[in-house]
């Protein structure tokens, strides 16, 4: 055990001055690390717990999402039983999960399953020659009744791709506000997380990704009193929606928007010339500045409601036709809400709304006093077991010593490559590893002791030391390891940091002890041969 | 230069003699535990139980606990705790799940920090919806489950049956041990608590893997021994490295308990304890539960108390051949 071979030694050797190099970079700030070759500019990452930062844990709110759906599916359904001929029909409605109809004239059910059959929105399937997936599904119930409802694979596969193009939207909005560079990402079936490090306004990130920012503009209805309008008593097709500015007083508009958020083709803050107001200004695509002079030009004189999710913004009257498909929306802004909403509107809405199911911020006060902690721990620790371990082995406790740091190098120099996240239970890991790292080498020592005592030479001791010790060291290890592979895999955030290191520490502890140690080791022999062994 | 010794080196403490003492009291703290468990319950934190907690810092002067529990009071959140947490400016507010799914959680949070707007520095903010933290509850339970079963079948596979049968036995000890703590101590049970006891399942197993691992050396070379002395001449042989081992940890664990920051305090804490509990199981546990569980003694029941004070004293000499 005590031979190594040239080439051994010196890929040992490299492994280990490799390691100082991987680690120096984090030492450095990052205008000196600049001029190094790119693949030495990595640094640690700090997780969130330590550099301060926001954790969003959202959820697709699904249930709102198939109501939605299924209204829309109402109006579909209307709609195509009215196209000429006309089917007649009676008790159309969404009950539960179900959209109802009756057709009311039997010789004419085979017509409406068709045109039913029709709205069952076939949706794209990824596999070759199987069964075309389709959103919905009609259930024949008989005696002129349908139902009409989701089939599972349409809905699963609708769910994903309303989380992608809500991670798209939340990408790019994010992106618009421009801070750090947060990740997004899928989780799940129905969730996205998103973490962004060094965020310094939490409360206005969740603002603006949890915004549905559903923009449209619709008619007011002027005939209603407030009264009725109050108490729900409203023609069919109209609908009541708070006013952001007056909660009391909530205007009745038309259910159908005249334009609606995918018209717009931008939106910036500005402000508005006379008043000097913030407001937000937006230009429509082409169909939509038609579409817009169309009703305008018919409905001069009469309000029409800016209406974002769910809630009037403002009502403003229109005085002319507007033809040029530019505009702007007023309504007590701030120049920063202003802001807010042009990013919102030029991101576009989310497809569904988004709820928090898990939210841990950290501010940067704390993150900066983990760390100082954390560096104070760790050093302290570091110090107080090498002390003891130079107490009781003498030289060989040195030997150990110096494997411990280059040990602690290594763990470094492992998270810097893999680009792993450091966190403070992950900091507690690496000071746990401090205090378990030299177990192995206590394994080592006290068997080289004990074949010392059965009588063997020094040289020959030290050999069958290592030897002997070797398989409970593999032994001892695994079992650890297999506990920090758990961990890892069950944990999220700063308890993954704890097993990354855990694991990270256990193969380099493994490593140090029985080749780093070993190799000091069989130096000093050759050097000393010696005849009695110190510890 | 004269080196520090814990243990001297030839040790011949009657470990499995002390089987009499060690397995009632074991038993008997385990069901303390697993009654502080039943009667006390868990101070679950908001990880397994939903809920919110803010730790905030006032920009002047040390926080005045009483009126900051006032003024929460009036805010209708349900239970509401509120405490110092390691320094006379930083406090730690709880707040109960609320009634009403994850849109409730975040209405409560809005409704704090409207209170308080700017008035304090919001250092740490967590809202776990009740979906979420019964997920984690349940992977966290599946977790130490898992972890569990794969040690004892990589013990399994590495020494025999009984000794994977041993070493979960004395871990679960440990476990039980470490949750009656928490039930007794009242600390929070969160995700890092699971971490610390995942941590303890480790480090436990190291322990009794290295007393293992020399007891299955010594019955390979001393065929004839007797187990109850081989199982003491083993313990006494790894002695020094158990205990050494422990100490280092302790160290290390200490530095950061002290130094470490209240974050994670009651993390180390559960450590510190499960370092002493796992070096105490695989000596008092672990290996004198192979006693029962060993073939060696399967066919011949009662031996083991037989014929034990003679022998333990008298064959220890093998070591010395």
């Amino acid at each position: 055990m005590l031979y190594f071979s040239r080439w051994k030694v010196t890929a040992i050797l490299a492994t280990v001055l490799l390691s100082f190099l991987v680690v120096a970079p984090n030492f450095l700030s990052q205008e000196t690390l600049r001029s190094w070759p790119s693949w030495l500019q990595r640094q640690i990452v700090l997780g969130l717990d330590l550099q301060g930062g926001v954790y969003l844990l959202y959820e697709i709110d699904t249930a709102d999402y198939r109501a939605r759906r299924l209204s829309a599916l109402e109006g579909d359904i209307r709609q195509a039983m009215r196209q000429e001929p006309r089917i007649g029909y009676t008790g159309l409605d969404v009950v539960g999960d179900v959209v109802q109809i009756r057709i009311r004239d039997s010789e004419r059910v085979d017509e409406a399953r068709q045109r039913l059959a029709e709205l069952v929105n076939p949706l794209s399937s990824g596999l070759l020659g199987g069964t075309q997936t389709t959103e919905f599904q009609v259930i024949d119930a008989g005696d002129g009744l349908f139902r009409m409802t989701f089939t599972d694979a349409g809905m699963t596969q609708r769910l994903a791709t309303v989380v992608e193009q809500s991670i798209e939207v939340i990408r790019r909005r994010v992106d618009e506000l421009g801070t750090t560079e947060p990740s997004i990402q899928r989780q799940g079936a129905e969730r996205i997380l998103v973490e962004a490090p060094g965020e310094k306004d939490p409360a206005r990130l969740k603002d603006i990704i949890g915004r549905t920012a559903q923009l449209s503009f619709h008619l007011v209805d002027t005939t209603v009193s407030p009264q009725d309008a109050a108490e729900g008593r409203v023609p069919a097709g109209t609908v009541v929606l708070p006013s952001v500015e007056d909660p009391t007083l909530p205007y009745v508009v038309e259910e159908a928007p005249l334009i609606s958020g995918e018209d717009l083709t931008d939106a910036q803050a500005s402000f508005q010339q006379q008043t000097n107001e913030p407001v937000v200004s937006f230009r429509l695509s082409t169909t939509g500045a038609r579409k817009f002079a169309q009703v305008t030009t018919e409905n001069v004189g009469r309000p029409f409601a800016i209406v974002l999710d769910d809630e009037v913004i403002s009502a403003p009257v229109i005085r002319e036709p507007i033809t040029g498909g530019q505009g702007q929306i007023s309504g007590s802004f701030t120049v920063e809400s202003a802001n807010d909403l042009a990013v919102l509107l030029r991101a576009g809405a989310l497809p569904a709304k988004l709820f928090v199911v898990e939210e841990r911020t950290v501010g940067p006060g704390l993150g900066a006093d983990s760390i100082e902690a954390g560096r104070i721990a760790s050093l302290i620790g570091a110090v107080a077991v090498v002390l003891f371990m130079f107490a009781a082995y003498g030289l060989f406790g040195l030997f150990a010593n110096v494997a411990l740091v280059v040990n602690l190098v290594m763990i470094f120099a492992v998270l810097t490559l893999l680009q792993a996240t450091l966190t403070l239970p992950g900091i507690a890991g690496i000071v746990l590893t401090i205090g378990m790292a030299v177990d192995s080498n206590v394994l080592i020592f006290e068997r080289i002791r004990e074949e010392r005592r059965l009588g063997r030479s020094a040289v020959s001791a030290i050999d069958t030391g290592f030897q002997r010790a070797f398989g409970t060291i593999m032994d001892a290890n695994i079992t650890t390891l297999i506990a920090a592979a758990v961990l890892f895999q069950m944990g999220s955030g700063p308890v993954r940091g704890f097993a990354v290191t855990l694991t990270v520490g256990i193969i380099t502890t493994v490593f140090t002890a029985i080749v780093f140690t070993r190799l000091l080791v069989a130096v000093w022999v050759r050097r000393r041969r010696p005849t009695t062994i110190p510890i | 230069m004269r080196l520090l010794r814990l243990f001297p080196d030839d040790t011949r403490i009657p470990f499995m003699r002390w089987r009499r003492l060690s397995f009632p009291f074991s038993g008997l703290l385990s069901v303390l535990c697993f009654v502080a468990y039943l009667t006390l319950g868990m101070n679950t934190g908001i990880d397994f139980e939903g809920g919110t907690l803010i730790e905030i810092q006032t920009r002047e002067g040390e926080a005045d606990l009483a009126s900051i529990r006032a003024r929460l009071n009036e805010l209708d959140l349900g239970e509401v705790q509120v405490q110092e947490f390691g320094a006379p400016n930083d406090v730690l507010i709880r707040i109960v799940r609320q009634e009403g799914g994850d849109e409730a959680q975040q209405q409560a949070l809005a409704k704090v920090q409207a209170a308080f707007g700017d008035e304090v520095d919001y250092r740490r903010i967590e809202v776990v919806g009740p979906r979420v933290s019964g997920e984690l509850a349940q992977s966290g339970t599946i977790g130490v489950l898992v972890a569990l079963i794969g040690i004892m079948v990589y013990v399994w596979f590495r020494f025999e049956w009984q000794y994977a049968l041993g070493a979960v036995i004395a871990t679960l000890h440990d476990v039980v041990l470490t949750i009656g703590l928490f039930a007794v101590m009242q600390l929070e049970f969160n995700l890092s608590s699971i971490a610390a006891i995942l941590t303890i399942i480790g480090y436990s197993l190291n322990d009794t893997v290295v007393v293992y691992d020399r007891i299955r050396e010594m019955r390979r070379k001393y065929k004839r021994m007797h187990l109850i002395t081989m199982l003491d001449l083993a313990i006494n042989q790894t002695l020094t490295r158990t205990t050494m081992t422990a100490v280092t940890t302790l160290i290390a664990l200490l530095a950061l308990y002290l130094f470490g920051g209240e974050v994670i305090r009651s993390f180390t804490f559960a450590m510190l304890f499960g370092v002493f509990v796992g070096t105490y199981s695989s000596i008092f546990i672990a290996a004198p539960i192979l006693i029962f569980l060993d073939p060696q003694l399967a066919g011949e029941p009662g031996a083991a108390t037989a014929e034990e004070d003679g022998e333990a004293e008298g064959t220890a000499g093998p070591a010395k051949a």
